[in-house]
């Protein structure tokens, strides 16, 4: 599969096939990207799993962090990878290894191999991409700052019922 | 809209005119889209609110930073022009502001062409320094050379209009925004007179687009407003002199708008810190009706410039008329340029001379009958004015032979009425002013 663009259908259903994330890369400093991703995520129902060998066993946002993938105990569907092209291959090794359904590669992030990889062990991949961004996207929230949804529905958006936040 | 699950169906213009950014509200079903008229959002609770002032997730807080009907505008100009996202704003002189504001430091400069609106001319000429220590310089010339010969270490931007007004000027917008690139600097684009139904700057490599939106886009004089839209493709950290998009910001506790944002940075920073420190937002009431005018733009755009053309030509053939000045003519030196750029029509904001002084330009608009003589463009109605005796009367001798409006020329801005009307109504002024 080409990885320059996405349907907005591939998008919506892994997002709404998924509950587990693994977050690999995940910060504990409140004011980094992986951390706004990880809070947004959890108010939006999904259970997030940090993963980051420099601070694994330590407690963030409500979870346990990890050091690596093989590390979790619980089955995990998504590995969102806040690594760089690199790091991304080995990650998604190891996605495949403890059976994961997607790997999401955050913006900035692509590595074609890895994908190939993935997708011939049957998983779902989504490259250069933000969940958060494609969630907001998708359920019309992105336009409340100003951003361009490419959306054109003639359907109520739905006002999600948002998770309390941790 | 489609099977394939990697590639999504685009809509077409005129569709997106009428429903991008706009859906039906979802607490009633409401399909226009309602006029939130209110100051402020109730938080969920301490947890929500926090997350909201974090800029951790989107919402409403207060109108001053984003508001419900505000940013279906937004959405709708980001669309039509092809950018990332868009920033509303009071007028089109605060999207200038807003857009500097993100860019420069006092003590830097920007390139600006010298075929630019008046009022453009003063802000930046004047009071952009005074305030901020914004320099514009201007180009002489008008080709890309021109613009890289003016460049220096302290250049931050390029500013053009895509059609200048008072009108028949068409930048080289692609090869200006070569000039950009190779300094790796964004060009800005001034797309008021064109609107993106005639041309989309961003297509031709512009980094960002204004827009006065009390012109043709709310298009039925009134309401004042602007718009500042981003492509979403500059690399404002790899470029490493746009400090404010990509190092920690002091207000956000050092949030790196760019390394968090990605391509949203510049428009998440224009609400979050232009619109918050500042305070140029747009109107709930003024968006409502600058949305219902874009829903018309296409339609409008092909009478005005269909009507400006039978116009320019009329007034080609006049005995009174000295010359036209009308990018849709085929003997105008911008020809080639506006089929370029603008291939559906040249716009219907154009200049003429009469055959007369300062007394035939007065005489001219206290004749018509039909025109509104006032200081606007991009109206239902036909309008009218003399710069030499009204929007440049500030001017020097020199200043008004600079800019292109000595004392015989008229401007014209065509509006939608029947063309033989426009045409009855300027032969029979044209008859009082130049006997
Ligand atoms: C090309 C152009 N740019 C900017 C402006 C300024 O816009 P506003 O009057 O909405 O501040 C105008 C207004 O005449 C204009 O014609």
């Amino acid at each position: 599969m080409q990885h320059d663009t996405y349907g907005d259908s591939y998008l919506s259903d892994i997002l709404a096939s998924v509950k587990t994330i693994a977050m690999v890369g995940a910060s504990t400093n409140w004011n980094r990207p992986s951390y706004f991703v990880m809070k947004y995520l959890q108010s939006k129902g999904f259970r997030v799993i940090p993963v980051n060998p420099g601070v694994a066993g330590e407690q963030l946002l409500g979870e346990t962090v990890y050091a690596r993938l093989e590390d979790i105990p619980d089955p995990v569907d998504m590995v969102d990878v806040f690594r760089n092209a690199e790091a991304a291959g080995p990650v998604t090794d190891s996605a495949i290894a403890i059976n994961a359904r997607i790997v999401w590669m955050q913006i900035g992030v692509r590595n074609d191999e890895a994908a190939a990889r993935a997708e011939a062990a049957g998983l779902k991949v989504v490259m250069n991409r933000c969940p958060k961004i494609e969630y907001m996207r998708l359920h019309g929230e992105i336009g409340w700052n100003g951003i361009n949804s490419n959306v054109i529905t003639n359907r109520k958006r739905p006002v999600k019922a948002v998770k309390k936040l941790m | 809209m489609t099977d394939q699950p990697n590639e999504q169906r685009t809509f077409g213009f005129e569709t997106r005119a009428v429903h991008a950014g706009a859906a039906p509200d979802p607490a009633t079903g409401a399909r226009a889209t309602p006029i939130y008229q209110t100051t402020s959002y109730v938080f969920d609770d301490v947890e929500d609110a926090a997350a909201l002032f974090n800029l951790q997730k989107m919402g409403f807080i207060y109108s001053r930073l984003t508001n419900p009907t505000v940013s279906v505008l937004e959405e709708r100009i980001a669309s039509l022009e092809g950018g990332r996202g868009a920033t509303a704003t009071s007028s089109g002189h605060a999207a200038q502001m807003l857009t500097f504001f993100a860019l420069m430091s006092p003590g830097e400069e920007f390139l600006s062409s010298r075929k630019l609106y008046g009022g453009s001319l003063n802000q930046f000429a004047n009071s952009f320094p005074r305030a901020f220590g914004w320099k514009a310089i201007f180009v002489d010339g008008e080709d890309a050379d021109s613009y890289r010969r003016a460049l220096t270490p302290k250049t931050k931007a390029i500013f053009i209009e895509s059609l200048a007004n008072p009108g028949g000027v068409v930048s080289d917008i692609a090869a200006i925004a070569e000039v950009a690139r190779e300094a790796n600097i964004p060009l800005i684009v001034d797309n008021t007179m064109a609107t993106p139904y005639l041309c989309r700057p961003i297509e031709h490599g512009a980094t960002l687009v204004v827009h006065s939106t009390t012109k043709f886009l709310s298009g039925h004089g009134n309401s004042v407003g602007g718009v500042v839209v981003d492509s979403g493709k500059f690399d404002w950290t790899a470029a490493g002199k746009y400090p404010a998009l990509s190092d920690p910001e002091p207000g956000y506790h050092g949030l790196r708008f760019h390394e968090t944002f990605g391509d949203l940075a510049f428009t998440i920073h224009a609400h979050a810190i232009g619109l918050r420190d500042l305070g140029p937002n747009q109107q709930p009431m003024n968006a409502f009706l600058t949305i219902t005018g874009i829903e018309t733009l296409a339609l409008r755009m092909e009478r005005h410039c269909a009507n400006a053309l039978k116009v320019a030509e009329f007034l080609q053939g006049h005995p009174a008329v000295a010359w036209v000045n009308y990018a849709g003519l085929p003997d105008s030196p911008y020809n080639a340029l506006s089929r370029k750029y603008m291939p559906k029509g040249a716009g219907s904001v154009f200049t003429f001379g009469l055959k007369g002084g300062f007394d035939a330009g007065v005489a001219m608009v206290e004749g018509v009958e039909l025109f509104s003589h006032l200081a606007n463009i991009g109206d239902t109605r036909s309008l009218i004015i003399h710069p030499a005796s009204t929007t440049h009367r500030q001017l020097s001798e020199e200043g008004l032979k600079a800019s292109g409006a000595t004392p015989d020329v008229i401007r014209l801005s065509i509006g939608i009425e029947s063309a033989e009307d426009i045409i009855a109504d300027l032969d029979q002024a044209l008859k009082k002013a130049v006997r």
